[in-house]
């Protein structure tokens, strides 16, 4: 399984915002990416996309909930299409599969298209150990492949480089000159690569949807690479998660609607490839051989749980990386594990551990901006709750993870709201304190925990000279009160705050 | 004729406008009380529960969102002047005790009766324009449970677009997080900051003087910043400008 990071977030995500290049090539998901699944919701109308969306919410969730039996039908369909299914049950078993194919098969070099699961289990490493050659066929992931580096994205895995960078990364690794043209540079990946998929034996893929009734495996690229990783060499691996499965070829057609617009805005993407079994008699290509991996790899932890499962619904578009403020601000690899930004922090706690990845779910202001933008609305900010509650309380101490001081702050701030008369006596307490500071009529530093963190930046307000419940019992409560302003002696306060 | 009949209103009032901005509160009543409503403060409120909902303690927030249960049994509305606390009652309250034999349903019945301040005029009052003057070149931040759990979208700008003497300047990226959420600014200060220099750069490219908001909590963060950063922008609560101009007194004193 691919190394997990996860437990240095906040040293990752600091050193990210340090970073002035990361911050240059991140730019374009808000705008970029964001606008223009925006604009594509735009010209389809809000109203029918919100139609959409609800559909496939409703597929996704009949499927999961039914996932056995849709499994069962999409292993009879592949199967009678000439092709195998394997099932797996952790990294371990699906890289062994697919070594042991190689291995059988005296495979010398397999070219891959894009493929998130592949990545989960570091299967390239997997491979590259019995002997094999693995090229990345993906540009991004070609990119990534030569600079040793693992995705930052779910649909660009090399959105934090920035194109001199990449000139820069040909230029040494491929011996090309240094060039701006981006046309350039993928010109130089594709004469590169074309070689690769005339000579490669095997040829691996993910799938973004497996379609039960058929039997079919679906990439949707822009580059073409999956059809030829698909079609060319003579044995063809189909690796993904179990979650994949799809009922029929006519849901289908609604997520290829949904999947490119809000991924990159497109209405389709360039190429849609449907495999279904090997090459067949009468066929003029294809491979002699079609197999199928699903892996689970810790999905069924997610499936049991019936606060995570809505997990399981995700199509891997990372509209909810583009719109969060917060993958905007650190990108993906900070994250620490293959699966960034929002969606990330739900699965990656579940598959790698809820202890490890602990800052996952707490580095999120709950703004909600995900659930608005998936297109199978997954409700992401719940589940956050959900995976904070397990690190609070949960019975299983593999899960419960909360500092000490956490814990004492919650009793002791419960404590304090259930009794008004305590809080009435601690701000009394904090007035008295504050004297020496009502000059500066704020607070630029306050050496307490927690409270140190928000002074860094920020000011905070001083104590007003009454509270509000004190200004209602002493006037606003009154019978006959009158509305007028509250006496002279709060107006200094009467500002909420003021930057001036 | 026969009169209307008088709408009560019970004021939850948040724990950071009870402690830290008690103005709020007091032009919440003025206002209320100025269109006639029955405006009464259950005097044992404190928190909703929020801060330690959204940490993962749910045990100790349900203790707390019980006490709020109890002081607002009776209330026929309940008027909070916060999104985010507004939204904790309304909807994470039903959450907190889904499948609890007892409070179950007094959740669900409370959720039916809250309102944040600025969702309460105008679909229960029925009130957009207050007749109030409030001299200023402001900008409105909308809080995302304002935003994303109430789908309260209008509300605000109709009431503000009826005040004499406010400019309303459209905010840049006005849907995005200031960046607050609560422990969040603080357990992850470096990401929290990052967001908040965003909204506050943005916040500078309306030219505004004030920024208005429905929730003091993320104006307590954005004024936090602003004055660090000593930007002359003053933050105000909905209910403060509604309020209208305090007389002889310049609006950012």
């Amino acid at each position: 399984m691919a190394e997990v990071k996860t437990q240095e977030f906040v040293a990752a995500s600091g050193a990210a915002m340090q970073n002035p290049t990361l911050r240059r090539a991140l730019r374009q998901v808000g705008t970029g990416f964001n606008g223009a699944r925006l604009e594509a919701i735009d010209e389809v109308g809000p109203q029918l996309w919100e139609e959409w969306r609800e559909e496939a919410q409703r597929i996704k969730r009949h499927t999961i909930d039914h996932l056995d039996y849709y499994l069962e039908m999409l292993h009879d369909n592949v199967t009678k299409a000439g092709g195998q299914v394997h099932f797996a049950r952790d990294a371990a078993e699906a890289n062994g599969i697919v070594a042991e194919l190689a291995r059988t098969r005296q495979v010398k070099l397999a070219t891959k298209s894009k493929s998130m699961v592949s990545e989960e289990l570091d299967l390239n490493q997997a491979l590259e150990g019995i002997g094999v050659e693995v090229f990345e066929t993906d540009l991004g992931e070609y990119i990534i492949q030569l600079a040793g580096e693992t995705p930052s994205h779910l649909v660009a895995p090399a959105l934090h480089k920035t194109k001199e960078q990449v000139a820069e990364l040909f230029n040494d690794q491929l011996g090309v000159p240094l060039t701006d043209d981006i046309e350039e540079m993928a010109r130089t990946a594709r004469e590169a690569l074309r070689q690769k998929f005339l000579q490669a034996d095997l040829g691996i893929s993910g799938a973004n949807f497996l379609v039960a009734e058929t039997g079919t495996l679906v990439i949707i690229t822009n580059e073409g690479n999956g059809r030829l990783c698909t079609s060319a060499p003579r044995l063809h691996i189909g690796i993904t998660g179990m979650e994949k499965v799809i009922p029929s070829v006519q849901d289908l057609a609604l997520f290829l609607r949904l999947l490119p617009r809000s991924a990159t805005g497109q209405r389709l993407t360039s190429y849609v490839s449907m495999v279904s079994g090997p090459r067949r008699s009468d066929d003029e290509d294809g491979p002699e051989e079609f197999h199928l991996v699903l892996v689970d790899n810790g999905r069924s932890k997610l499936l049991a749980d019936p606060d995570l499962r809505e997990s399981l619904y995700c199509i891997r578009c990372g509209a909810c990386l583009n719109i969060c403020p917060v993958y905007q601000k650190i990108g993906g690899h900070a994250y620490g594990w293959v699966y960034p930004g929002p969606i990330g922090a739900i699965v990656s706690p579940t598959l790698v551990g809820l202890k490890q990845a602990k800052d996952l779910p707490q580095a999120s202001s709950l703004c909600g901006a995900c659930r608005e933008a998936c297109p199978v609305k997954i409700n992401i900010p719940r589940m956050l709750l959900h995976l904070r509650h397990k690190l609070a309380e949960s019975q299983d101490p593999e899960e419960k993870s909360t500092s000490a001081m956490d814990s004492l702050a919650a009793r002791g701030y419960t404590w304090l709201m259930n009794n008004p008369s305590a809080l009435t006596a601690l701000g009394k307490l904090g007035r008295a304190a504050q004297q020496p500071l009502a000059g500066k009529g704020k607070i630029e530093k306050l050496p307490l925990p927690l409270v140190s963190q928000w002074t860094k930046t920020r000011d905070l307000p001083l104590l007003p000279q009454r509270t509000f419940r004190e200004i209602w019992a002493q006037e606003l409560g009154q019978a006959g009160s009158s509305i007028a302003s509250p006496t002279s002696r709060d107006t200094e306060s009467r500002d909420a705050g003021s930057g001036g | 004729m026969p009169q209307p009949p008088e709408i009560r209103a019970s004021l939850f009032v948040t724990c950071i406008v009870d402690q830290l901005y008690p103005q709020v509160g007091v032009s919440a009543v003025r206002v209320l009380r100025r269109l006639g409503v029955a405006v009464d403060f259950p005097a044992d409120q404190t928190c909703c529960g929020q801060p330690l909902y959204n940490s993962g303690f749910t045990r100790p927030a349900r203790q707390l969102a019980e006490r709020v249960l109890h002081s607002f049994a009776d209330s026929q509305y309940i008027v909070v002047p916060s999104g985010s606390c507004a939204a904790m009652l309304r909807v994470f309250y039903r959450d907190l005790f889904a499948g609890d034999p007892e409070l179950e349903r007094p959740a669900r019945q409370l959720a039916e009766r809250v309102y944040e301040f600025s969702e309460f005029l105008v679909k229960i009052v029925g009130v957009t324009d207050l007749g109030a003057v409030y001299p200023a070149a402001a900008t409105y931040h909308s809080s995302c449970h304002l935003l994303r759990e109430l789908a309260v979208r209008q509300e605000p700008a109709q009431l503000l677009e009826k005040v004499a003497g406010l400019g309303l300047a459209p905010l840049p990226q006005a849907e995005t997080c200031c960046g607050f959420g609560g422990t969040f600014s603080v357990k992850y200060p470096h990401i929290s900051e990052g967001m908040l220099a965003d909204k506050i750069g943005n916040i500078q490219a309306t030219g505004a003087d004030t920024l208005v908001s429905c929730d003091m909590s993320c104006l307590m963060h954005i004024g936090g910043g602003l004055s660090r950063q000593g930007h002359p922008v003053a933050v105000r609560h909905i209910a403060q400008v509604l309020d209208g101009a305090p007389e002889g007194e310049a609006v950012n004193g």
